[in-house]
Formats: C-alpha cells, structure tokens, sequence
C-alpha cells in the first residue's frame, strides 16, 4: 500500500458510512459485554432485517461510551441518542419507534448531559464512535494520517520537537516529559531500539488503559509507529494483563490488519521504514507496571525491578535503548502530529498539557470512564460529572491515584488535578483511578485494603517495602481488632516514611500513601478506633475466625 | 493417541513457535495452563528441561505470576473482584457469606474437587461493582442472594 492508497480507502468509507442515515452503535467493550451487549447487538442485526431497514441502519460493534454502570449501552446516531441497560428484548421497540418511526424512546434514553458536559476526548475521541475491528473505520476518521505525515513530510528531530513542545507527559503517573524521553532514546546507543507499550493496568479499580484497546486499538499502534519513527525503533511489545482477554483479541486483530496493510512489518507505506508489533502477556503481578520490572516481566523474568541508572533510554530491552510509554500517552501522539504541538499544550493547564482519563468508582452515582482536562478540579469531576455520592450516602474521601494513591478529604476537593497539586497533597496521578467514598467506608480499614494489596503484590526484593509493609498491616490488624495503643499511630506515621523513602521503585515507594493521607486528614478516625474501639461505619471489630 | 499426548503435541507446538527460547517461558506458562488446566510439577519439569532453563527459574517464575496456578481448581470456580471499587461497595461480606454458606476459605478448593473460591484483583467491571464470577459467567451489582442462589445452581447442575 502506498501513502495515496491511504487517502482513497479513507474516502471510501466515509461515501460508504454516508450510504446509512442511521448508525446504531453497540458498545461491546467489557463492560458491557457480561451483561448481553453481544446479544444486543444480534437482537439489533435481526431487527433492522425484521422491518425492512437495514439499507438505512449500520449496524456497528463499537468500544465504550463511557457510561458503564448502565450497560449495555447503545448509542444511535445522528443525535447522539445514548439507551441504557438495553436488553435483547428491547431492541424491537427501539428500531420500530426510533428508526421506522423516527421517534426516541424516551423512558429508555440515557439523559445526563453533566456526565457528559466538563469531558474533553481527545484520547477516547473514537470511542464508542468506530468499530475497533475494523481498520477501515479508524483510518475514516483520519486514522493512520499522522502516521503518513511523519513518514512524508517530517524528519524524526521534528516529530520529537512536536511531541517536546507539545508538553506531553507520561500517562503511566509519573509525569516524565515524553518529548524529553525519546530525545533520551535517539540518542542511546546500540541497536536494535525497542518500545514497550505498557498496557499493564494493575491498579484495582481502573480500566482506562483496557477501555482504549478495546475501543481504539489502532491509535495505540498509530502511536507506537511515530514513537519508533522518532527514535529509531524497529521493535515494539505491547505488555497487556492476561485478564483482559477482550482487549487483547481487539489489539492481536489490528495487529493483523495494520500488517495486511502494510502500516506495520518491512517498507510500511513503501518507505525504508520498518517496525513490527508483538503482544506480551502479563501473568497477575502489580509491580510490573514499574518501568525495570516490565522489562524482566518481557524478557521472560520474574517482574522484580531493578535499580536505575542505567535507565531503560540507555539499557532496556536485553541491554538495547528502550523506549516505554504508556498506551494512553501513546495515544495522545498522532493528534499531536496531526494538529501540531502547540495547539495540545493550549489544553489543560501550562505544566500539565492535555487531557486524563480516569475510571470513576466507589459511591458515586454516574461511576464509568471519563476523559477530563487537566487542571479540572476533582469537586467537578466527583459532583459535576459523577452526579456526586450515591442516595443514602454522604461524601466522606476521594481516593486518587489507585492502591498507592491518597485518600483526600471534602476540603481538599478544590484541588485541580494535575501531577504536582496532587503529589503535594499526598496522592499521585497515577494509572487514572478516582474512586468515591462514602460514610459507609472507614478509613482505618481503607487504609488496611491498601496495604494488605502492597503487602501481596510487593515483589520482595527490597527489605523497606518486604519487611516494611507486613509490620504496618500488623499494626492495622491490631487497630481493627481492638488491640490498638495510642503510640500505633507515630509508629505508623514513623514507618509510612521509611518504606516510602527507602524503597527501591515506585510500588514501596507510594505504598504508605494511603497510610499517610489518612493519618493526616483522618487522624480521628484511628484514635477513635484506638480509644473508644468504635468504627462508625461497622467495618472493624468483626470477630475474624483465626485460621 | 492418548489425551496426555494429545496435550504434549499442543506444548510442543507452541514451545517450537517460540523457537524453546527462554525468554518466551510467560507466554508458553500461558499456553500450557490453558492446555492443562494448571500447572503441575512434572509439567513444570518438562518445560524447564525443554527450554534448557534451571527448574529454579521456571518454579520461580510460575510462582511469582498470581494468574498460573500450580493446584487442579475444582469443577466449579468462584471468583470475588478484590478491586477497590468492589471492596468499597462490599464485596467483602458476599465473600464471607459464600464461606459460611459453602464451607470454603477463598484461596481453596473443596475436598470434593467441586468448588473453588479465588479471589482476583480487579476485572475491570468496576461501574458495575461489587462483581463475582461464578464460572465464566460475571454477575454484577452483586448481592450475597443472587450470588449464592447461582452458585448453587451450578453446583446443583454438577451433581447430575
């Protein structure tokens, strides 16, 4: 395939897409599936034929919409019309009034415009809009064109110096300027160069990273394309969690057609350039979103990180440079190349460009996945877009950042969410998860789940985050079950800061984040528990049956 | 041919597609569970000695990963979501009613091989939350009725 053929396909599908006056999308991600999307979608195929009006209605298998917690969600353009909770049984009554009538069904619609309103896509631009397993969908809508642009038009200094003044930074959660690092990368020594697209999203309670594979798989491949273009890389993996079987079926197929066309493998679009893709699949192990560890875990080793320098820019991937990116930051390049650097570092705030997604979870009344500029505050996003907490409930902490996030109080929610207003209250960005609490949950034993999660998935190679952590749970043990003495607490305090300053990579490092955001907004809680060994909210002091 | 070679020529397959390289040992661990069901010692041992790796790192691999399981699981498995959203909104007690009601400690399987409780960090059906999977079958918006009543059905089924 050569660049122009690229062009022509894209037309192509847009007079074909043109051809329908209806589009019903069934979103088809895993959210939706378990609860009968592709039942939903079969009931829709029948019922376009049952009245006569298939030739008008594309029937289409899409990613998420992000309205999660009303599943299946069907989406019927033009309009925009979101159903929710659509059952196989619904389906004729909405193809009769909504297509062959021309009349929405009302009482089945999803009406939220708030959820909706304060979210920028940039990222999930695509999502819930195109069918991610067809590759003639993506390139419709300029899909594969930044790829092209690069190819034809840019050399690789100047797709970097795009992707620098951008203001791009790492999706992953620690914020490293990606323009930064692929200079880092070019220039690294030896060859062949690697990417690892980290789609290792262990973070209990998130599924950004799940949700743009599933929805958009291509823009994940775009993006690696340009990144290996700009530093020089011939070989790419893509490290996916093995509990996400739907999102890796959806990338092994773009993988195969992007192939089939060309856009991945020798002489993509006819140029010199070559890069291939391969998935690896992780095995169940939360450290190996850490940058060290993704390279043992790829390499076929236990996920143990390993002291940095070197860094991964001058000795990855079986000692070659090695360039790792999340595959939301990867997602982000080819609108960066397309509308150039300085128009995405207009979006969110100066130091912190762009946009995030997060999974929002917990008490809250609209949970599901949003896409937000940065710089929006977490009160917007947790009352604005969420619709605030869940009836019967009242706002109590909001948890950022995942298992080594922070738990933040009311006060605290004026907070705009960007990486360093975050760190400087206690939580991180982190992989994108904002769970909610409630007056049902109790901190003491928030702050329990946590560790005993870093406890298990602490890989045991440094002693602080080993030995460290098991000690702090046992002090929570003691608290939760009443045995709780007032000197736990700086004992607690004492430790959180050893384990956090003392650990060798980033899970022992915000592991006690939890611990320490709690003990500071908190504190009451804990003497309450110690002193009058009372949990308000009827967590704790469940006589446990000993093993 | 045997179902035991029927299996091997399976493994053998996938350990040539990756040229018995060693840097493939997640991926075959991968397939091999899927093609036995789990991974047993003497499975473990043939696939060390056919990657010319030390059964060390093999075992140690294999452990290290929570997704490969190195005991046969019952007929049936139950899996409670561990994820945050899901412990927020109490997947703990449906977990603790499931023990009572089915004599089980998460983490094992029953001494009648016909059940076992496992839990999982997260699958991602967090708007959905608290989540179990009975089988392969994820029940969202879970309670400990609809949760218990289900696994007695597939229990109930399995009797025959």
């Amino acid at each position: 395939m050569k660049l122009a053929d690229l062009q022509t396909i894209a037309e192509h599908e847009v007079d074909f897409q043109r051809a329908y006056k209806y589009r019903i999308n069934v979103c088809c991600s895993s959210g939706c599936v378990p609860f009968g999307a592709f039942k939903v979608l079969e009931a829709f195929q029948e019922a376009v034929k049952e009245f006569g009006v298939e030739r008008e209605c594309k029937v289409a298998r899409t990613g998420c919409v992000g309205t999660c917690s009303v599943g299946p969600v069907v989406v019927i353009e033009p309009g925009d019309y979101i159903y929710q909770n659509v059952t196989p049984e619904k389906v004729r009554e909405i193809v009769r009034d909504h297509i062959v009538l021309g009349l929405p069904v009302k009482g089945m619609l999803y009406s939220n415009e708030a959820f909706f309103k304060k979210q920028k896509r940039l990222v999930l631009r695509n999502a819930g809009k195109i069918d991610p397993y067809r590759i003639q969908d993506y390139i419709a809508m300029g899909g594969y064109s930044a790829l092209v642009k690069c190819l034809a038009t840019m050399t690789p200094q100047g797709v970097i110096y795009e992707v620098s003044s951008s203001g791009l930074r790492g999706r992953g959660g620690a914020g490293f300027p990606t323009g930064q690092k692929w200079s880092l990368v070019a220039r690294g020594h030896g060859s062949p160069k690697y990417i690892v697209a980290n789609l290792d999203e262990g973070d209990p309670g998130v599924f950004a990273n799940r949700t743009l594979a599933e929805a958009d798989p291509h823009a994940i491949l775009e993006g690696m394309l340009i990144a290996a273009y700009a530093i020089g890389a011939e070989k790419g993996y893509i490290y996916i969690r093995a509990e996400y079987p739907l999102a890796i079926q959806t990338l092994q197929r773009a993988i195969a057609q992007a192939k089939s066309m060309s856009l991945l493998g020798s002489s993509i679009l006819e140029t010199p350039f070559k890069f291939g893709v391969e998935l690896r699949l992780g095995a169940g192990a939360f450290v190996a979103g850490e940058e060290t560890a993704i390279l043992a875990s790829v390499e076929g080793r236990r996920a143990m990180p390993r002291p940095r320098p070197p860094y991964p820019a001058n000795s990855g991937l079986w000692g070659k440079p090695t360039l790792i990116q999340n595959v939301e930051t990867l997602a982000n390049i080819p609108q960066i190349v397309l509308n150039g650097g300085l128009w995405f570092s207009k979006i969110g705030t100066p130091k912190c460009t762009g946009t995030k997604c997060f999974s929002l979870t917990g008490k809250i009344s609209n949970p599901g996945l949003i896409e937000v500029p940065m710089g929006i505050t977490l009160r917007e996003v947790v009352f604005d877009i969420g619709g605030g907490v869940q009836e019967n409930g009242k706002f109590k902490a909001v948890l950022v950042g995942g298992p080594s996030g922070g738990c933040l109080p009311e006060t605290l929610l004026e907070q705009p969410i960007d990486y360093e207003s975050l760190k400087k209250v206690g939580a991180i960005m982190g992989s994108g998860g904002i769970v909610v609490l409630d007056n049902h949950s109790c901190m003491v034993d928030t702050a329990k789940f946590f560790t005993e999660f870093c406890v298990d998935e602490s890989c045991g190679k440094c002693t602080p985050c080993r030995a460290g952590l098991p000690r702090v749970k046992g002090i929570f043990d003691a608290i939760t079950q009443g045995d709780g003495r007032m000197e736990d607490i700086a004992t607690l305090e004492k430790t959180g800061v050893y384990i956090r300053d003392a650990s060798l990579c980033g899970l022992g490092q915000t592991a006690p984040n939890p611990v320490i955001t709690t003990l500071r907004y908190f504190k009451d809680e804990y003497i309450e528990h110690i002193v009058k060994k009372r949990c308000k909210a009827g967590k704790c002091f469940k006589k446990e049956a000993k093993p | 041919m045997s179902k035991d070679d029927n299996r091997r020529m399976l493994l053998e397959k996938t350990l040539k597609e990756n040229n018995y390289q060693g840097s493939a040992l997640l991926e075959i661990l991968h397939k091999a569970q899927g093609i036995y069901g789990f991974l047993s010692k003497d499975l473990l041992m043939d696939i060390s000695q056919s990657l010319n790796l030390p059964p060390s790192h093999v075992f140690g691999v294999a452990t290290f990963y929570s997704f490969f399981n190195l005991t046969k699981p019952g007929e049936h498995i139950v899996t409670g979501c561990m994820g945050t959203a899901c412990y927020v909104k109490g997947v703990d007690d449906i977990m603790q009613a499931i023990e009572r009601e089915f004599n089980i400690k998460r983490g094992e399987t029953r001494a009648d091989g016909k059940l076992s409780l496992f839990v999982t960090r997260c699958i991602g059906a967090c708007a959905m939350s608290p989540a179990i999977v009975v089988d392969a079958e994820v029940i969202g918006k879970a309670t400990k009725e609809i949760v218990i009543e289900r696994i007695k059905q597939v229990l109930g089924g399995a009797k025959e």
